[in-house]
């Protein structure tokens, strides 16, 4: 699952490296009632450092379950998930909360930042969980929106700032605790296509920084930006291409 | 160890920021545990004031003196014996320290007389009634439990010689002589004249019911000599040097009484001994009653208090199940979580319960000011208890919806609009 193809003209490929995701027919069950939903009817699926993925599919495919699966926010009914060599499948919610602030950054639809907060705490706040102290929470905090172009937002709260600077910020909280993944659902879902354009150069820029990337979202236009995508559909990968 | 500082001190910025936001609806709820602790502790200060009063009425008795009476305190169920016994005289009581003297390491000081009856003093211009007239020897110097504002008490000649002079006690002084001191001045006791020798210090009244302030004392053989002597009221009161032996001390007693009244073996005793221990004992039972049945309806109200910050906390929790998910997502554990929450609630209580008790506090200043016969008593223990009691409410009524959000599946919580 390498890139094998040559890439398109001014897209740099980084050669992908040790394995971070490794996921072997997972399978999720939902009960709605009396009937039994089959979310996922066996994934297999591996992700590497330095890779770009986009995971695609129309409503219903499994894809948002595949998302809470990968980011660690559940586990599978059967299968195994291991994340840096360890056996998430197993493991219990505390222990699942610190995968998800130590290694993942997530970067939602909604922005999900806390509206009484200004940048810097919402930036800051994996780092509470993380156990880092003040002055190193807020000196990586500040690092962090710089590097996303908010250098000089630092003190607005989210509804004094636009819906692309919203987004930066959430990518820059992504960011602050450098995780092994960023995990963006749908991140252009609520902006406008310049804004959300502007979002996906920064996604660019990020990875060629050596960030490691994984986009859900059905736009076509987006999934475009990543050097793989996977495709599901019904429960299942339906292709797995690299571009 | 820094993760859970991180925690804490995150989750007090939260709750700060919180109460700020929606600061009529936290207003509004602390006002519940408001109105509870300020019940509460009110209640406290109450019993803690009756505490205080009947501490103070018992001292008035003497916590060293053992009475001497034909009644014993308190209830009794077949009267016809008591009424049947003979009198109290005040002879006995040079009898009793004569037998008291001949014991050899007596706990027992000595035995005094003591006569009272109700009756008007007057000067020229004054007069008032009802006043306590009480007649002793000088011996009672030595079991005074009041102060001498001025003056002095008869001493053994004069006592011995019934002589006409008399101590006044602190509201008849007040009353009789307003304006100037009462020493060496003449006052008539139900139409006899005596002088006045001393003024007693204020002491109060015993449980509210009558006051030590509203007598006036003469030699016995002077009350004998001129007012009608009923032996029914008569008593003696005995001293005893150990206030911790009292129990061998009322033995001993009951000892030396038997052989002063000349009883054999096997005859029941015809007086009764008598000690501020007995009321202490029928009172308590009072007391712990009101205490119990004073603190449970103020609990009351601080529970609907509670109920209405349980409530609140299960508004928060749902308006902010979206934060919750977004808090899990980024690393929160589920204490965290628990912890955010029961901060929340805890904070309110404690702004709750600091505001109550300030207000009890002013309360209890404008009473103590403008009824200082109520006994109020504001003590630090109650800011302590009241204090512990506001963090323990936030605790358990915030306890269920904190637990509930700690728990919340991070899909289900990030998906909820």
């Amino acid at each position: 699952m390498t890139a094998s193809s040559a890439p398109a003209a001014a897209r740099s490929v980084r050669p992908p490296g040790q394995l971070v995701i490794q996921i072997d027919g997972v399978t999720k069950l939902y009960q709605m009632g009396e009937e039994t939903i089959h979310a996922l009817r066996g994934v297999a699926l591996t992700i590497r450092r330095n890779e770009y993925l986009a995971i695609m599919g129309p409503s219903g495919s499994g894809k948002s379950t595949l998302m809470n699966m990968l980011g660690c926010l559940d586990t599978p009914t059967a299968g195994h998930y291991d994340f840096n060599g360890k056996n998430v499948a197993s493991m219990v919610d505390d222990e699942l909360a610190d995968i998800r602030n130590r290694e993942i950054g997530f970067v939602f639809q909604t922005f999900n930042l806390l509206p009484r907060s200004n940048a810097l705490h919402n930036v800051e706040l994996p780092l509470i969980y993380a156990g880092l102290s003040r002055s190193e929470r807020l000196q990586r905090a500040a690092q962090a929106l710089t590097d996303v172009g908010l250098g000089d937002r630092m003190h607005h709260r989210p509804n004094e700032l636009s819906g692309g600077q919203r987004q930066r910020v959430a990518i820059a909280r992504a960011l602050v605790t450098r995780p092994s993944i960023i995990l963006a659902d749908e991140p252009t879902g609520n902006l406008d296509s310049k804004t959300g354009v502007e979002i996906m150069d920064l996604f660019e820029h990020l990875y060629e920084l050596g960030n490691t990337l994984i986009v859900v979202t059905h736009e076509e236009d987006v999934a475009r930006h990543a050097r793989r995508i996977v495709r599901l559909r019904d429960g299942l990968i339906e292709s797995d291409q690299t571009v | 160890m820094q993760r859970l500082w991180n925690e804490f001190s995150e989750s007090s910025r939260i709750a700060l920021t919180q109460i700020r936001a929606n600061m009529m609806r936290s207003v509004l709820t602390a006002l519940g545990v408001i109105i509870g602790i300020v019940a509460v502790t009110l209640m406290g200060t109450a019993i803690n004031g009756i505490d205080v009063g009947f501490q103070n009425s018992l001292a008035m008795l003497g916590d060293d003196v053992l009475y001497v009476q034909k009644w014993p305190w308190g209830r009794v169920d077949d009267w016809w014996n008591y009424q049947n016994r003979p009198l109290i005289r005040p002879e006995m009581s040079d009898q009793l320290n004569r037998v008291i003297e001949d014991s050899r390491d007596s706990l027992l000081q000595v035995a005094v007389p003591v006569a009272a009856r109700g009756g008007p003093v007057k000067t020229g211009e004054n007069q008032i009634g009802g006043v306590q007239i009480v007649g002793t020897t000088a011996n009672y110097s030595q079991m005074m439990s009041a102060d001498f504002k001025e003056g002095r008490l008869f001493n053994d000649t004069e006592s011995a010689g019934g002589r006409q002079v008399c101590v006044l006690g602190f509201d008849v002084a007040e009353a009789l002589f307003p304006n100037s001191s009462p020493l060496d001045q003449s006052v008539k006791i139900s139409g006899q004249p005596f002088t006045v020798i001393g003024v007693l210090a204020k002491q109060g009244a015993f449980l509210g019911l009558f006051s030590f302030d509203n007598q006036v004392m003469v030699p016995l053989n002077a009350y004998r000599k001129y007012f009608s002597f009923n032996s029914n009221s008569s008593q003696l009161r005995v001293k005893v040097k150990d206030k911790n032996r009292m129990e061998e001390a009322k033995e001993e007693l009951i000892g030396a009484m038997r052989r002063v009244r000349g009883l054999l073996p096997g005859e029941r005793d015809n007086f009764s001994i008598n000690q501020q221990q007995a009321f202490r004992e029928q009172l308590d039972p009072i007391k712990k009653g009101i205490a119990f049945a004073g603190l449970f309806i103020t609990g009351l109200s601080l529970f609907v208090g509670a109920i209405g910050i349980m409530n609140i906390t299960f508004v928060s929790v749902k308006e902010r199940t979206k934060e919750i998910g977004t808090r899990k997502a980024l690393g929160a554990r589920r204490r965290s979580i628990l912890l955010q929450f029961l901060i929340e609630a805890v904070s309110i209580c404690l702004i709750g319960g600091l505001i109550g008790l300030t207000l009890t506090f002013s309360l209890c200043l404008i009473l103590q000011s403008t009824m200082p016969s109520l006994p109020v008593v504001f003590s630090g223990s109650l800011v302590i208890i009241s204090m512990v009691v506001s963090i323990a409410t936030g605790i358990v009524s915030g306890f269920a919806p904190a637990w509930g959000a700690s728990r919340l599946d991070p899909v289900v919580a990030l998906r909820y609009e």
